[in-house]
C-alpha cells in the first residue's frame, strides 16, 4: 500500500518549470527521503502535497484518493525555515497550532502534556517562545509538527541548525515514530543523513524525477563492480590483470574488477595463488558519489 | 469556519492581553483628562502676567478706564520724557500716550505704547478694546449724543433656520455648528481608525512572512482564511478601544470637572472675557448646543458610524494585508506600496474638512459615494441628516467595493506571502492577480 503516490504532477511559475512531470510512489510506514539540490523542485512538491500550492497538472493521491480539504489534518509539516510566533506562550501556541489541525481543547492539551513530560519541559507552558534558545525553538517546531498524529510527517532538513545532541534527540523520534507506523518524508541534500536513515529515495534534479527506488537497490544499481580485501603473504605478480588496481597499501587493495569477472571467480583466483585472505567485501558507491554523479553530469552539461 | 474562529481569536485575544494595549487603551483617555487639566490651567496662567500701564492723557479723552484683573492703569500728569526716567521707580511696565484728537470725526486713532517688555496678542487686543470702548463715551458726549438712542442703533441678528414642511423637525440655529464639530470628530475618528488598524493589519503579515511562521500555517488552513482571521480580529481589537474610550473619555472628564472645578460656565466666562462676548449669551449658547447634541438622531447615526467603521476598515485593511504580503522583512521599500493606499485616506480627510461646512455640496455628494473616501467623508455628514437615498447608495458601493478589494487583496495575499526574495512592484502584484493557487 501507497501512501502517497504522485502521478505526472507539473507546478510552472512565471519563469520557470519547477516540477516536470514528476511520478513516484512511497510506501507506507518508511522513511522516504526527496534528495535533490537546492532550486531542484524539492520544496515545490513538498507545498503541493501539504496543500499549500496546486499543482497544474498531474494528480497527487494519499492514501490512494486524490488530495483533497480533508488531508492536511493528516499531514505534518515542517518547513525548512522554521517560524513562530514570537511574543505567544509556548503553551498557547502549540494550542493553538493543534487546534488548527482539528484537534479538540481537550485531545491539544493531553497531546502537548505528553510531549512536555516527553522531552522533559513541563515548566515551558508560560514561557514566551522568543525567551527560548534556537534549539529550543526547534524542539517546540517539532511537537507542533507530530501534535495531531499525522499519518505523512514531512521533514525538510530537518536537523540544519540543530546542535549534534538536539539533532541526536529528533532522529530518535524520527526512529520512534517509524515504529508507529508513521510515514516520514525527509527532504534534504545532506546524503550522509539519507544512508543513515532513509530506505527509499527519490532523487530530484532540475524539476525532473533522476532517480528512486531503495536505498541497497539504488547502490547496487550504480554498483562498479569494487573490491576491497586483505590478505598476508604475498600477491601474485599478474593479479592487475583482473582490474584496475584503485588502491594498494601493504596487505591491502581496493581494485575495480574487468567486466564479466565475478567477486567469486577472483577470489578464487586469489586462493589458487595461496594468498590469505582476511576480509574481502564489496564496495559500494555512497549515495553522495551516486548523487554528484547524476546530477553533477547534468548540471555540468548545461552549465 | 471552525479555524477561521480560532484564527480570529488567537488575533484577537494576543492583541488585547498584551500590556501595551492595556495601557494604550487605558491611558488616553487619562491622558485626555490630563490634557484638560493642563489647557484649563494654561488658560487661568495668562491673569497672573500683571501690567500696571501708565496713561499720559493730556486732552482728557478717557474720562474713565477700567481695570482688569492682569491690567492696572493710571493717569499721570508728567510729561512722557519725564516718565520715561520715573516709571521704574513708580513700578510701571509700560507707558501709553493718548494723542490729541485733532478732528472729533476722525476713526482712527494711533495710541503709542512705551515698554522694554514687548506687548502680547492678548493684552494688545484687550487695551485696543477697552479705548476704543472709552473714546466711544468721549466723543458720545463730546457730539452731545444721547448714548440711549445710540444703542438702539446696533441690532443683534441670528438667523433661526426652518424647514418648508412643517411635519419636518425644527433645526435650530446650532444645528450647522453642532453638526460639523461633530462630524468633524467623526470623521477624524474614522481616519486614525483606518490607519492605525490598518497599518496594524500590515505589520502583523509583515511578522508572520518574516517570522516564516505563515508556511505552517497555511498548510493547515487557507491563505483565504488567514487573512480575514487576522483582519477580523484586529477589527474587533479596534472596535473595543474604541468603545471603550468612548466610555472612558466622557466619565474621565465629568471627574476632572468635578475635581478641578474646570466646567462648562467658567470656562465660558473664560472665553468670553477674551472675545467679548456676554457670559449669559454664552451660557444660553452652551445649553442650546446641549440641547442641539441631544436632539441628533443618534439611534441612526451610531449604527450608520459603525457600518462605515466596518465597510472602511475591510476596505483599506485588506489592501495593507496585501501590501504587507508583499513586502516581506523591507519597510522601506514597501513605502512605494503603501502610498497609493495612504493618499486617499489622507485626501479623503481634506475632503471631510470642507464636506462639514458644506454638507450638501456636489463635493460631499461624489465624495461621500466614492467608496475610498465614503467611510470618512459620510460620517462627518451624518450630523446633517443627509438625503437617506445618498446614505444607501453609498453603503451599496462601499459593500461592493469591500467585497471586491478583499477577494483582490486575498489573491495577492496568497501569492505574496509564499514569495520571499522578489522585489515587489505593481507590476509584480498584478501578475500574481492571476497566478494560479
Amino acid at each position: 500500500m501507497n501512501i502517497l503516490s504522485l502521478k505526472n504532477v507539473v507546478k510552472t511559475y512565471q519563469d520557470h518549470i519547477a516540477v516536470n512531470d514528476i511520478s513516484f510512489d512511497m510506501p507506507e510506514g518508511c522513511i522516504f527521503g526527496l534528495l535533490g539540490p537546492n532550486g531542484a523542485g524539492k520544496s515545490s512538491i513538498i507545498r503541493i502535497i501539504t496543500t499549500i500550492t496546486q499543482a497544474d497538472s498531474g494528480t497527487v493521491f494519499l492514501n490512494g484518493e486524490p488530495l483533497n480539504s480533508s488531508h492536511p489534518s493528516q499531514i505534518g509539516y515542517m518547513p525548512e525555515e522554521r517560524g513562530l510566533y514570537k511574543k505567544m506562550e509556548v503553551g498557547d501556541h502549540l494550542m493553538y497550532l493543534a487546534q488548527l489541525k482539528g484537534l479538540s481543547k481537550t485531545d491539544a492539551k493531553q497531546a502537548i502534556d505528553h510531549w512536555f513530560e516527553k522531552f522533559g519541559i513541563q515548566d515551558w507552558w508560560n514561557k514566551k517562545v522568543e525567551e527560548l534558545s534556537k534549539g529550543m525553538q526547534q524542539k517546540i517546531q517539532f511537537i507542533s509538527t507530530v501534535i495531531h498524529k499525522p499519518k505523512l510527517l514531512i521533514l525538510d532538513e530537518p536537523f540544519s541548525g540543530l546542535d549534534p545532541i538536539n539533532a541526536n534527540l529528533i532522529k530518535d523520534e524520527i526512529y520512534e515514530m517509524k515504529k508507529q507506523g508513521i510515514s516520514i518524508i525527509f527532504s534534504t541534500h545532506r546524503m550522509e543523513q539519507v544512508e543513515e536513515i532513509c530506505e527509499h529515495i527519490v532523487l530530484i534534479n532540475q524539476g525532473k524525477n533522476v532517480l528512486q527506488g531503495t536505498v541497497k537497490d539504488v547502490k547496487n544499481q550504480y554498483k562498479e563492480n569494487k573490491f576491497e580485501f586483505k590478505y598476508e603473504g604475498t600477491l601474485p605478480e599478474d593479479f592487475n590483470d583482473h582490474g584496475n588496481v584503485v588502491k594498494e597499501s601493504p596487505g591491502s587493495v581496493i581494485i575495480q574488477l574487468q567486466e564479466g569477472e565475478s567477486s567469486n571467480d577472483f577470489l578464487n583466483y586469489l586462493l589458487r595463488n595461496n594468498v590469505r585472505i582476511q576480509s574481502f567485501n564489496e564496495i559500494l558507491p555512497t549515495l553522495n558519489e551516486i548523487f554528484i554523479r547524476k546530477v553533477g553530469a547534468v548540471n555540468l552539461a548545461q552549465a | 469556519m471552525n479555524k477561521l474562529w480560532l484564527i480570529i481569536q488567537r488575533e484577537y485575544l494576543t492583541r488585547v492581553k498584551k500590556r501595551s494595549f492595556i495601557l494604550a487603551t487605558i491611558l488616553t483617555p487619562l491622558a485626555f483628562g490630563l490634557f484638560m487639566v493642563v489647557v484649563s490651567v494654561i488658560f487661568s496662567y495668562e491673569s497672573d502676567d500683571l501690567k500696571r500701564i501708565a496713561i499720559l492723557d493730556k486732552e482728557n479723552i478717557l474720562t474713565s478706564i477700567s481695570d482688569e484683573n492682569n491690567l492696572i492703569f493710571k493717569f499721570e500728569e508728567a510729561s512722557l520724557n519725564e516718565m520715561k526716567k520715573t516709571y521704574v521707580e513708580k513700578n510701571y511696565d509700560a507707558i501709553m500716550v493718548i494723542p490729541p484728537m485733532k478732528n472729533i470725526q476722525d476713526t482712527r486713532l494711533t495710541v503709542f505704547y512705551y515698554s522694554d517688555d514687548p506687548l502680547g496678542l492678548d493684552m494688545r487686543f484687550m487695551i485696543e478694546n477697552k479705548l476704543q470702548k472709552s473714546i466711544r463715551k468721549y466723543k458720545i458726549s463730546a457730539l452731545d449724543l444721547d448714548a440711549k438712542e445710540l444703542e438702539s442703533l446696533d441690532t443683534k441678528v441670528s438667523i433661526n433656520p426652518e424647514p418648508i414642511d412643517d411635519s419636518k423637525a425644527d433645526v435650530s440655529p446650532m444645528a450647522a455648528g453642532v453638526g460639523a464639530a461633530i462630524g468633524g470628530v467623526m470623521g477624524f475618528i474614522m481616519y486614525m481608525a483606518v490607519f492605525i488598524y490598518g497599518t496594524m493589519v500590515m505589520r502583523s503579515v509583515m511578522e508572520e512572512k518574516t517570522s516564516r511562521i505563515v508556511e505552517v500555517m497555511i498548510s493547515s488552513v487557507k491563505p483565504f482564511q488567514l487573512m480575514m482571521g487576522k483582519i477580523i480580529g484586529v477589527g474587533g481589537v479596534g472596535l473595543t478601544q474604541l468603545i471603550i474610550w468612548a466610555i472612558l473619555i466622557p466619565i474621565i472628564s465629568i471627574v476632572v470637572q468635578g475635581i478641578f472645578g474646570f466646567d462648562v460656565e467658567s470656562s465660558a466666562e473664560m472665553s468670553s472675557a477674551a472675545s467679548q462676548i456676554d457670559p449669559d449669551d454664552m451660557q444660553a449658547m452652551v445649553a442650546q448646543v446641549m440641547a442641539e447634541i441631544k436632539a441628533l438622531n443618534w439611534w441612526a447615526i451610531f449604527p450608520l458610524f459603525l457600518f462605515y467603521f466596518v465597510g472602511g476598515y475591510f476596505l483599506y485593511a485588506s489592501l495593507f494585508a496585501a501590501v504587507g504580503s508583499a513586502i516581506g522583512d523591507d519597510l522601506g521599500e514597501g513605502q512605494s506600496l503603501t502610498l497609493p493606499i495612504t493618499i486617499p485616506v489622507i485626501l479623503a480627510l481634506y475632503i471631510m474638512m470642507v464636506v462639514v461646512k458644506a454638507p450638501q455640496s456636489s463635493l460631499a455628494t461624489w465624495s461621500s459615494i466614492f467608496p475610498f473616501f465614503s467611510p470618512i467623508v459620510m460620517p462627518s455628514r451624518l450630523a446633517f441628516s443627509p438625503p437617506l437615498w445618498e446614505v444607501i447608495v453609498s453603503m451599496l458601493v462601499l459593500i461592493a467595493t469591500s467585497l471586491f478589494f478583499v477577494w483582490l487583496s486575498a489573491r495577492i495575499y496568497r501569492i505574496g506571502i509564499l514569495m520571499y526574495g522578489k522585489k515587489a512592484s505593481f507590476k509584480e502584484l498584478g501578475k500574481w492577480l492571476f497566478y494560479k493557487g
